[in-house]
């Protein structure tokens, strides 16, 4: 069976406040899909790891959304490029390493992977979203609705540069 | 009484060197060296705000969602929170023996825990350092880079955490928020199909378990004044043991040695755990610091985790990782071996043992049982411990009679090790702090040292955007003389230099 041609990759804490709307984007996106389902591949974690990469097997596209603390507008979507992380704990690693940790276990080239960010203003235990990233939710959820009725690199660029 | 270099005897007119990861929202760390007029290390803390609220998060809520909520607290080890939860829970509605099939179930997840996590730790943060040397270009330190140049290391690395997290998922039901511990015992058993599937990989997992143990070992020996005395501390050593004293992640009872290797206790039931172990609250850490009681503060304090383990068991219960304990055992000559870097020895010895008895388990047909949940008298407490991949686990409840949690404490294993990581950054400062600048020479050595505990920072929010690394100097008025950064990229950057 041919897997699907995108893969989304949401990640976050649901317990921590606006850490949530990684986790929520997948929920809503997943449900609010009206297109056939078997081109899409869901995929959500606390962070993200090394054997994400195997996610990213066999896909044309990859799709990574998380919440940003340092984010000026509500959503940024932009093309990532496989880079290298140094960091000093297990907990965690960047969708960009992901993609660069896929070339070097797999020996080819990672499928192309954007990066959707979208604006979280606080990040406590046990906090509810807040309604401020809900809007932002609300902007990521509409960009998505147009990348998904555009499964391909090159739309996806052209969005890219228009966000 | 502090501890040499805990605190300064005369802190006016000395600098704060501040060393402040900020990979987290709540959970992050920051090592503060206080220096004299001659650059000489006065007083070296490692600070972890540890996020205790959750204690107080899981106040008011039914118990039977515990097992479920804790997974929460880590993203990296979200399966022993479950477990030790589900253990607490077993004794609240009564559950004092599980079917085998409950119990093997429950193992099989824990051991698959344990091989991801010592895969991930091994092959994605540390086998850069020790591939690769401290001193190495902070690009080459990753696992990337470890694929570059060692391809088969790193694939190996990957399919060896895809595994475990498999195993993960059968058992526990999902990847990540898995359901599959419940008060009492499990809601689900394997089915044939997933057992043979599982099965098909193990032997592989297996032999490249065993190529980690001799490659570790073989950078040990590598460099072995290095390895023997880099962040290296004598301390006390705990962990839980079988009841015939074996190497045990799952269940035992608690055993402590001196720094000799002498016992200080053996056996003890961990339902009472607080009859051996209290916790100090000091000023300057959010983070409490756990000791023997017997001992007191002074000298009760003591190092959990792979390099105890391995060394507090009689023996590991499969043939492969017995036998690689008993020549690490043997390094040691016959005296415990506290060299912080052999942490990452011990830690590919349990890997092994975590894939050998994942195959046993396996090939137990109890896996397939339908005898799934015992329950019994109920209770209003409830103690979880179980042995964590970086060490020892506490969970303890009490609830009231609507079943709601009245208490909750836990005492995770970098609690348990806050002591043990203090002193390892305190050899480091001493021996590799020159000068009065901060360079990314002691940044990395410091790291080293952090790595090999893997200390765990209360999981959490990984927010895009945020900065791994970030090191500041500081006088004793507040002035800040000096900033290195480490952005995410790994670059290194100076912001506070001209």
């Amino acid at each position: 069976m041919t897997p699907p041609r995108v893969v989304i990759l949401a990640w976050g804490n649901p317990s921590r406040g606006d850490d949530a709307l990684g986790p929520e984007f997948l929920r809503r996106a997943e449900t609010n899909l009206t297109l056939p389902r078997d081109g899409f591949a869901f995929v959500t974690d606390f962070q993200l790891q090394p054997e994400h990469a195997t996610d990213l097997d066999g896909r044309e596209l990859a799709l990574f959304v998380d919440a940003s603390s340092v984010l000026a507008s509500p959503i940024a979507f932009t093309e990532l490029k496989p880079q290298r992380d140094a960091t000093f704990t297990t907990h965690g690693m960047s969708p960009a390493a992901v993609l660069a940790t896929f070339g070097a276990a797999f020996g080819r080239e990672p499928p192309p992977g954007f990066q959707l960010a979208i604006s979280g203003v606080g990040f406590e235990l046990g906090a509810p979203m807040s309604e401020e990233a809900g809007r932002h939710l609300d902007a990521a959820l509409a960009l998505f609705a147009r990348l998904a009725a555009t499964p391909s690199a090159a739309a996806w660029r052209q969005l890219a540069q228009s966000v | 009484m502090p501890f040499e270099l805990e605190t300064a005897v005369q802190p006016a007119g000395l600098r704060r060197v501040a060393i402040d990861p900020v990979s987290r929202v709540e959970g992050h760390g920051k090592v503060t060296i206080l220096l004299d007029a001659d650059d000489r290390v006065h007083q070296v803390r490692l600070h972890i705000v540890e996020f205790r609220g959750f204690e107080k998060f899981a106040q008011g809520r039914p118990f039977w969602e515990l097992p479920v909520m804790v997974q929460r607290l880590c993203g990296i080890c979200p399966v022993s929170h479950h477990l030790a939860a589900a253990k607490a829970l077993d004794m609240i509605v009564g559950a004092t023996r599980l079917t085998p099939t409950a119990e093997k179930i429950r193992r099989l997840m824990h051991y698959g825990q344990i091989l991801q996590s010592h895969a991930l730790h091994f092959f994605h943060l540390a086998s850069p350092d020790l591939l690769f040397g401290f001193d190495s270009d902070v690009a080459k330190r990753n696992i990337v880079a470890v694929a570059a140049e060692y391809p088969d290391i790193a694939r190996k690395g990957v399919l060896l955490r895809k595994f475990g997290q498999e195993v993960i998922r059968l058992t526990a039901g999902k990847r990540i928020h898995g359901t599959g511990a419940i008060p009492g015992g499990v809601n689900k058993a394997l089915t044939r199909g997933e057992r043979d599937a599982l099965r098909e990989d193990v032997y592989t997992m297996i032999g490249w378990s065993r190529e980690a143990v001799t490659l570790v070992k073989r950078l040990h020996f590598a460099n072995v004044s290095l390895y023997n005395s880099f962040g290296a501390f004598r301390s006390n050593l705990m962990s839980l043991v079988a009841d015939d004293g074996a190497l045990d992640f799952y269940h035992g009872a608690l055993r402590a040695r001196d720094a000799a290797g002498k016992l200080i206790f053996d056996h003890v039931d961990y339902r009472r755990y607080w009859e051996q172990i209290t916790e100090e609250v000091k000023p300057w850490s959010y983070m409490k610091f756990p000791y023997l009681r017997a001992l007191g503060p002074q000298t009760g304090w003591y190092k959990v985790g792979p390099l105890v383990r391995v060394q507090n068991c009689d023996h590991i219960p499969t043939p492969l990782a017995d036998a690689a304990r008993r020549e690490f055992v043997d390094f040691g000559g016959g005296m415990p071996i506290h060299a912080t870097l052999a942490y990452h020895w011990a830690r590919m010895i349990e890997m092994l043992f975590a894939a050998e008895e994942i195959k046993a388990l396996l090939h137990d047909e109890d896996l397939l049982g339908g005898d799934l949940v015992v329950t019994g008298e109920r209770q209003r407490r409830g103690i979880g411990v179980i042995e964590a991949p970086r060490g020892t686990l506490i969970h303890h409840y009490r609830i009231n009679a609507d079943d709601q949690v009245m208490r909750a404490n836990l005492i995770v294993s970098t609690t348990h090790n806050n002591q043990a990581l203090n002193e390892a950054i305190r050899q480091v400062a001493k021996r590799y702090l020159d000068g009065r600048k901060l360079t990314e020479g002691l940044l990395n050595h410091i790291e080293v040292a952090i790595r090999a505990f893997d200390p765990c920072l209360s999981c959490a929010t990984h927010a895009l955007g945020q900065m791994p690394l970030a090191v500041e100097l500081v006088d004793a008025d507040g002035t800040c003389l000096d900033q290195l950064q480490r952005d995410g990229d790994g670059n290194v950057s100076q912001p506070g230099r001209a």
